[in-house]
């Protein structure tokens, strides 16, 4: 039963994002949650399943654990297939060695047999650290059309935060002449958006240079596009129009959840065309308490809200006491909140404990920084999270 | 020992027309985000119960649409897992099995099948109608231990609970747990035990329970098998304690789902992290309040969005409650649409329900209004 795939793609997922702090202490970046009931890597993998791309490889490397369980055999995203569908690819030992991936070429490098399994015409290669909705066949049409070796997606940023982002200077038919990685003076706003087609025949031959030049560091963004750009490569540009956000950082992660609140969210996950699947057990439904507060905020499954929550963001079996108060504020799964509780401007990640009247951070208007409380982490009764604090097990 | 699971997905659907012309009993929805065959299948998965045939009768397209494959229940399986049992109709008349069930006992015999070929011990039998999240290994290690021929699950109730109605089977029952009697009519005060019609009996005593009704054209499980039993063979009754609730009527459906707004019922039904209450995953997106939305004592499944007033109400998924409308004493099935400045009171809304913008409906807690299925109002 050997059928071709047109188009393979490829999930960097092995990153730290140690940007994240406390947050990916026990997990990879990719397996972060995010607006309640979903973890970073939904949104390229439902992308992925929508855009009729059915075969995913994950290149893990960092804390893997909680993402292979997750992924499993990629049945919440109908990638279970018999041929294709989700594979997690973790450095492995070969013949001449073993070796951890050393940059993200060189992770696709290590796994072009992955690729070559299913005589892949074309590869496309995410990553696992944005959150946006985005049809990939697109992407790939134009990519098919215009004949080019590789296809950048660029999303139009304000000049201001330009020198943040790798930034392309196109053409008027969208190829690309320059790449500059946060260039200080940037003379384009199309910044690239990590998600790249390559014609596959191209992109091995790149990837087997750069492997073969120890000077390199490995890395897409540092090698791969410049040398294929000075080596003349036919280059394009794919315009993205829509809602993408990096969730890099503590700030841009808290700032992506609240995209997902008030009258008109900025980013919405109720589209039914385009759904964001999700693996999740069947919990019971959320209760609201008698007395109890909701304003502005997205709540799920297995929540008890017996106090008031505003302008948040609840994941899974999040428990708010009676007199509890949670404001500006992303609570993960499991996560307890005692009563008389107050958390305000703060991060809970899954399975922490906020004892009675214990107080984590400040009202938002204060100005001060965003509170974070790791996995796990357990916080006494009466105790005081100071705002902008970073607490993890360790 | 290994034991099967067989559930009946029809019944009482005479007392309850409203929401079974168009599916079983089985899959009428409950509590947010359950349909009833949740509650007897969780029960077997979560006594390691993996076998188990569903009988159907008419109607059970939503059931099919709802089981699938089974993967929610971890029940698609290479052996065994979840099996549909639909009506086995010969090319030939007057064949036993070639009609539609009438009958318990009938479905049975169309079971035959499944009954013989499952190769478990023993077989658990359950109807679709009750409520409960029972551990069925303990059931059937009392069945063992007291060398039951049959053993019934009862339920002590009192009438005014009004969680079984006035159709309740009522069983005597000694003090060794032994069945004494079966009535149908249910005492109107005090306290009695309610069958459940959960059932456990051996393999091969069931085959040959199919096999005599053959023979005998029996029809009716309770008359011409467990009556005509009671005085010769051990039928043991196990009592349960925890919470155990019949629907059959529309008004028994608006009052035991509002019972899951009590927290000890909810914590009795799904607190347990052993036991949970699986379901069909719809993968919807969290559920989104407004600035405005004011919710009171509410169970509200995922991927609504609530812009209003909700009081004492259960709302299934996908439900919008428009700005300025207030929604108190309400079931809302799934993707009901209410619009804005509507109020609701004691409705129970079907599935796909349109309520235009400014509309007042009322019912009463005794006879609450019901909006069949697509309707808009």
């Amino acid at each position: 039963m050997f059928k071709k795939k047109e188009c393979v793609a490829m999930l960097l997922a092995g990153g730290q994002g140690s940007r994240l702090f406390a947050l990916t202490q026990k997990t990879a970046k990719p397996a972060v949650s995010f607006g309640g009931k979903y973890r970073i890597i939904d949104f390229p993998l439902s992308n992925c399943i929508n855009s009729g791309v059915d075969t995913v490889g994950v290149l893990t490397q960092y804390r893997p654990l909680l993402l292979n369980e997750y992924i499993g055999n990629g049945l919440s995203w109908d990638l279970d297939r018999r041929f294709g569908g989700v594979q997690i690819l973790a450095p492995y030992q070969g013949q001449s060695g073993a070796d951890w991936y050393r940059g993200t070429a060189n992770a696709i490098w290590q796994n072009m047999e992955f690729i070559n399994r299913y005589d892949a015409k074309y590869v496309l290669i995410l990553s696992g650290d944005h959150i946006y909705k985005m049809d990939y066949a697109k992407m790939l049409e134009q990519h098919k059309k215009s004949g080019a070796a590789c296809t950048i997606a660029v999303l139009d940023v304000p000049i201001e935060e330009a020198s943040r982002f790798g930034i392309m200077s196109t053409r008027e038919d969208g190829s690309i002449f320059k790449f500059t990685e946060k260039p200080k003076n940037p003379d384009s706003t199309k910044a690239s958006m990590g998600i790249y087609v390559f014609t596959k025949d191209k992109l091995e031959a790149y990837l087997k240079a750069d492997n073969d030049d120890p000077a390199s560091s490995n890395d897409f963004g540092k090698n791969i596009i410049p040398t294929m750009l000075a080596s003349g490569e036919k280059m394009m540009s794919y315009s993205f129009e829509g809602y993408w956000k990096d969730v890099g950082t503590i700030q841009s992660l808290w700032e992506a959840n609240m995209d997902l609140l008030g009258d008109e969210p900025a980013f919405s996950l109720l589209d039914e065309a385009w759904r964001i699947y999700s693996r999740h057990a069947a919990q019971p439904p959320q209760y609201i308490a008698k007395g109890a507060v909701v304003e502005n905020a997205s709540v799920t499954a297995g929540c008890q809200i017996f106090g008031t929550v505003k302008n948040s963001v609840l994941g899974a079996n999040v428990y708010v006491g009676k007199g509890a108060v949670v404001e500006d504020s992303v609570i993960m799964n499991d996560t307890v909140i005692e009563d008389g509780a107050t958390v305000q401007y703060a991060i809970l990640d899954e399975k922490v404990t906020i004892g009675k009247k214990a107080t984590v951070g400040a009202p938002r208007e204060s100005g001060e920084a965003i509170a974070v409380v790791g996995a796990e982490v357990s916080i006494g009764a009466g105790e005081v999270v100071a705002p902008g604090a970073m607490l993890s097990e360790n | 020992m290994t034991v099967a699971g067989l559930i009946f997905s029809n019944k009482q659907e005479q007392g309850f027309p409203e929401m079974t012309r168009r599916r079983t009993t089985a899959s009428i929805p409950f509590g947010c985000r359950y349909r009833l065959i949740d509650f007897p299948l969780s029960n077997m998965v979560n006594s390691d119960i993996t076998t188990v045939g569903v009988v159907t009768h008419y109607n059970y397209q939503s059931l099919m649409d709802h089981i699938g494959a089974g993967k929610d229940w971890d029940l698609a399986r290479r052996s065994g897992g979840i099996k549909l049992l639909p009506p086995y109709i010969t090319a030939y008349e007057n064949h036993a099995a070639g009609k539609l069930y009438e009958s318990r006992l009938e479905a049975l015999m169309g079971s035959a099948n499944f009954i013989n070929r499952c190769g478990a011990d023993y077989i658990v039998l359950s109807d679709c109608d009750v409520i409960m999240n029972i551990d069925l290994s303990a059931v059937i290690e009392e069945h063992i231990r007291t060398e039951a021929y049959i053993t019934l699950v009862a339920k002590k109730v009192n009438a005014k609970d009004s969680l079984f109605g006035q159709n309740a089977d009522v069983l005597g029952i000694d003090e060794n747990g032994r069945v004494t009697s079966l009535s149908y009519t249910a005492p109107t005060k005090g306290n009695y035990y309610a069958n459940t019609y959960l059932m456990v009996v051996s393999r091969a005593d069931l085959q040959n329970i199919v096999s005599d009704s053959i023979a005998h054209r029996y029809t009716s499980f309770s008359h011409d098998i467990l009556i005509r039993q009671l005085k010769k063979k051990n039928v043991h009754a196990y009592v349960f304690d925890g919470f155990c609730a019949s629907i059959n009527s529309l008004e028994s459906y608006f009052n035991i789902s509002m019972k899951m707004l009590d927290e000890d019922v909810r914590a009795d039904l799904f607190a347990n992290r052993d036991r949970q209450i699986f379901t069909k995953v719809r993968n919807s997106a969290p559920t989104k309040y407004d600035s405005a939305a004011k919710v009171s004592n509410s169970m509200i499944a995922d991927g609504c969005t609530i812009e209003g007033v909700v009081e004492n109400s259960i709302i299934f998924r996908g439900v919008h409650v428009g700005r300025g409308s207030v929604v108190k004493n309400c079931i809302l099935l799934q993707d009901t649409y209410v619009g804005s400045n509507v109020t609701l009171n004691c409705v129970v809304a079907d599935k796909n329900v349109i309520i235009k913008e400014g509309r007042t409906l009322s019912g009463h807690e005794t006879m609450p209004f019901f909006i069949d299925k697509g309707a808009t109002v």
